[in-house]
């Protein structure tokens, strides 16, 4: 009892349980919904694609996370992402051999480093001149989607390039290519903040920016840092949106990415309001919303309805997180509890 | 005068258990209240006080016990409920809206209401007489930032009692009164009290719970450890049974009348020759040795803390040279300071000093592994190490590395606190303000443990409001007075806390 008690109180019970209410509600219309085949050695199947479009917002959300972790907001990952698609295509289109292996590599590097320069300028707005996040990220934002559009002369830039191609539509070992380097991704910011004291001081930071200065943390570079990792997480994940469209779209690239990065974040358990953050959270965040998506049209919800509908997940699984439901749920429990004992003497 | 022991309590709490993450508030506490009596509930910071009175106002819930009152069992959800059922409470912060009146603040929510709107002279007429109650003949239309604070406490007591409580819980009302404001408070509660009112006190000066109780009950570590009338019950004892071991650290203390004498023929271990910051401290000198204790004394907004940070580098000097071990170094900011093995302790503990959220553990150890930077974590066995060796040094309670650091009473942060920097093993350490809002044991433990790290070689800065204390500990006292350091002298049995109130007050021209 005290055991389900405790499980109920977990962090991450209720969305684990949005998931596999929606996995099983697919399963019920769709029979063979989670059903997984190999065909010409790669994995198919409906989990085999939730993983596969998990990847991009995975990417997103996993920066999203440290600079929430850190007080923070970056509104500009859409944006970046759009750069990222626009500044690799343009390059990749306008090189006499488009499907060479070297040309993708050093389009993908030209992209990070925009980016990077994107992250620095992010973090400098916030971490040196104190500006507020969600403003200083605004300007990116608002911008970013201009320079692609720059960038690609206002066109949508397509390509064909076999290497680029690979990144969304390949797979590895039976697995998507995507779902790889996302979970990569995943693995080694799990291990670099968990191992090493990145990710007790990035909380730190969170938590007291200004006793964690005074304590010797160097709050200013930590903050630098998340913007600018985010930045090249959100471009790797352009990369990989372009790559699924072989196209790069400076309008529709990565576009609202931003909230639902931090939806997934929220659902994950990770305060806006900075401090204690969980990966692992994340990663189920994006994994309900993903599934949800997916579900939606498996169930056979009408096109007109989708949003409606994933509004409501979102808003049941957020009550059920809430500290004030939670509670009132504790306290019913606990009235509830002592009711028999109460017989007159 | 005695209430007779046979009346029947208005309150009774039987075996109330609260915890918290890593902390147990209390544990299967009893407490009973009686009408007509002023019931004195003494502890140490920490000890369960605010957390029992939460938990009889409905603020908390309890784990297990029961609360009875007037003799109906009760489980109130929350203030509003407890109010409800006659229970009242006058918090230590004034919890009033300055910006209303007098009347208006005694009567919201109880206005008198005339065809649905509120009848302002009816309303001000009832303030009137329930201020008349209490002796407190002020206009009802005057603005209630108009008053001290010593009225406004009596227009709270006012309000509180316009529920028609038969409980009224003052947590610490005095703490910010003088002794005639104090004198006059004591007054309305006896008048209340002898009107039947039962009184829960709460203050931490002995004397006035001397003056005022009929009975006191106390509290250690969350638990019960009796109820007595202040007759069987002389001073001494009832601070050893709030404190308990501490009694003996705080005797020893004081038998401490010889200072050792400090070295002072080598290289200070700090020199800051014109060191100041504009708008902040005027240029200053000053020497500290291995092994001395340096007290700064001043008024508040004298310019102590921000000599501190000057020296740790928390803020930049911009004139001035600041030598370390004789070698020229700029410190400009924390880390450098840390570099330099120079720690700061901020008297702001909550915004300054805590991570709130992260345990004892990780408080401890981030001085530590802030001084490595992120790449080298302090290893986990490591830090078990140094964390256990700290609290079991400094003695935190609770005793559990992995309890949330904010849900520690005052004086137990303040360990974790002293513990991040100790760890680091500093040349100099820099205290501001380590004792305040502590309770009195923890502050005897904070004490002692200065006056040993500073035998053992430590140079200390030590900064606090309490001229006492900084006459006790330091070798050498600078004086500080709006924002200039007027005065250096050296302790010794001469010097008393009027030769300091002095030279404060003159500046230092005198000496």
């Amino acid at each position: 009892m005290t055991g389900l008690a405790q499980l109920t109180r977990h962090r991450l019970f209720w969305p684990i349980v949005a998931l596999v209410v929606l996995l099983l509600a697919s399963t019920l219309k769709s029979h063979s919904f989670l059903e997984v085949t190999v065909r010409d050695g790669h994995l198919y199947g409906a989990p085999i694609d939730i993983l596969r479009r998990s990847s991009i917002l995975l990417l997103v959300a996993l920066g999203m996370t440290l600079v929430i972790a850190t007080r923070g907001i970056d509104l500009s990952v859409g944006a970046v992402m759009a750069i990222a698609g626009a500044v690799t295509l343009t390059q990749i289109a306008s090189s006499p051999d488009p499907g060479a292996v070297s040309t993708v590599a050093v389009a993908m590097l030209t992209g990070l480093a925009v980016c990077l320069v994107i992250g620095v300028f992010n973090g400098f707005l916030v971490a040196v001149l104190g500006i507020q996040p969600i403003i200083a990220t605004l300007v990116i934002m608002t911008a970013g989607r201009g320079i692609a559009m720059l960038i690609t002369g206002g066109q949508i830039t397509t390509v064909t390039s076999a290497p680029y191609k690979t990144l969304a539509s390949g797979f590895w070992l039976g697995l998507p290519v995507a779902a790889l380097i996302a979970g990569v991704f995943f693995a080694v910011v799990a291990l670099v903040t968990r191992r090493t004291a990145l990710g007790v001081l990035i909380e730190s930071v969170g938590i007291n920016p200004t006793a964690s200065r005074l304590a010797g943390v160097r709050a200013r570079t930590i903050i630098w840092t998340v913007y600018v990792l985010c930045a090249l997480f959100a471009c790797i994940a352009g990369f990989l949106q372009s790559s699924n469209i072989m196209a790069a779209d400076s309008n529709n690239a990565g576009l609202f990415i931003e909230l639902d990065a931090i939806l997934a974040v929220v659902i994950g358990g990770t305060s806006l309001a900075g401090g204690k953050f969980s990966l692992t959270g994340t990663l189920v965040g994006v994994l309900v919303i993903t599934t949800l998506t997916l579900s939606i049209t498996v169930i056979g919800i009408p096109v007109n309805a989708v949003s409606l509908f994933k509004a409501l997940v979102v808003i049941v699984v957020c009550l059920l997180q809430s500290p004030v439901v939670q509670h009132k749920l504790r306290a019913r429990r606990r009235q509830a509890a002592p009711v028999p004992v109460e017989v007159p003497a | 005068m005695m209430t007779e022991p046979n009346t029947t309590p208005i309150v009774e709490m039987t075996g109330i258990s609260i915890s918290f993450p890593g902390v147990k508030a209390l544990d299967g506490v009893d407490f009973r209240l009686l009408p007509g009596e002023v019931h004195a509930l003494m502890g140490e910071n920490g000890a369960g006080k605010s957390t029992l009175i939460k938990a009889l106002t409905g603020v908390y819930g309890i784990d297990s016990g029961r609360i009875v009152v007037g003799g109906v069992d009760q489980v109130f959800a929350g203030p509003a409920e407890a109010q409800a059922a006659g229970i009242s409470t006058v918090y230590q912060e004034v919890n009033l809206t300055d910006n209303l009146s007098v009347a208006e603040n005694v009567m919201l929510g109880h206005e008198i209401r005339r065809f649905g709107l509120i009848d302002w002279h009816a309303t001000r007429k009832a303030a009137r007489t329930y201020l008349k109650a209490l002796n407190l003949d002020i206009d009802p239309k005057s603005s209630l930032s108009s008053h001290s604070l010593a009225v406004q406490q009596l227009v709270a007591i006012s309000r509180a009692m316009v529920v028609d409580a038969r409980v009224l819980i003052l947590d610490e009302p005095t703490s910010s009164l003088d002794s005639d404001e104090v004198a006059r408070l004591f007054d309305v509660i006896r008048t209340l009290r002898d009107q039947g009112v039962a009184i829960l006190f709460v203050s931490h000066f002995l004397e006035q719970i001397y003056a005022i109780s009929d009975r006191i009950t106390v509290l250690r570590n969350g638990s019960l450890v009796g109820e007595y009338t202040p007759a069987e019950l002389p001073r001494v004892e009832l601070v050893g049974k709030m404190i308990g071991r501490a009694l003996e650290v705080l005797t020893e203390l004081e038998g401490r009348s010889e200072r050792a004498v400090v070295d002072r023929s080598g290289t200070p271990f700090m020199q800051a020759i014109g060191v100041g910051r504009r708008g902040s401290i005027e240029p200053f000198d000053l020497d500290i040795y291995p092994g001395e204790i340096v007290g700064l004394a001043g008024l508040l907004g004298s310019g102590r803390t921000e000599l501190a940070r000057l020296l740790y580098g928390a803020d930049h000097a911009d004139s001035g040279e600041t030598l370390v071990s004789g070698q020229a170094v700029k410190l400009r900011n924390p880390r450098s300071g840390l570099a330099k093995s120079i720690v700061f302790s901020s008297e702001s503990r909550k915004t300054e000093g805590i991570i709130g959220d992260l345990t004892v553990r990780e408080n401890i150890v981030l001085g530590l592994q802030a001084e490595r930077g992120w790449m080298r974590r302090v290893p986990r066995k490591k830090a078990d190490d140094v964390v256990a060796q700290y609290i079991e040094a400094l003695g935190v309670r609770p005793a559990n590395p992995d309890a949330i650091a904010g849900n520690l009473s005052g004086g137990n942060q303040q360990k974790v606190l002293l513990a991040r920097w100790l760890a680091t093993a500093p040349k100099l350490l820099i205290l501001d303000e380590p004792t305040r809002g502590i309770d009195v044991g923890a502050k005897a433990e904070i004490q002692k443990l200065v006056a040993d790290l500073a035998a053992q070689g430590m140079a200390v800065v030590f900064i606090s409001a309490e001229l006492e204390e900084v006459l006790r500990l330091s070798h050498r006292i600078a004086v500080l007075r709006d924002r200039h350091k007027v005065a250096e002298l050296v302790n010794s049995d001469d010097v008393t806390t009027d030769v300091v109130v002095d030279l404060i007050a003159s500046g230092g021209t005198s000496a």
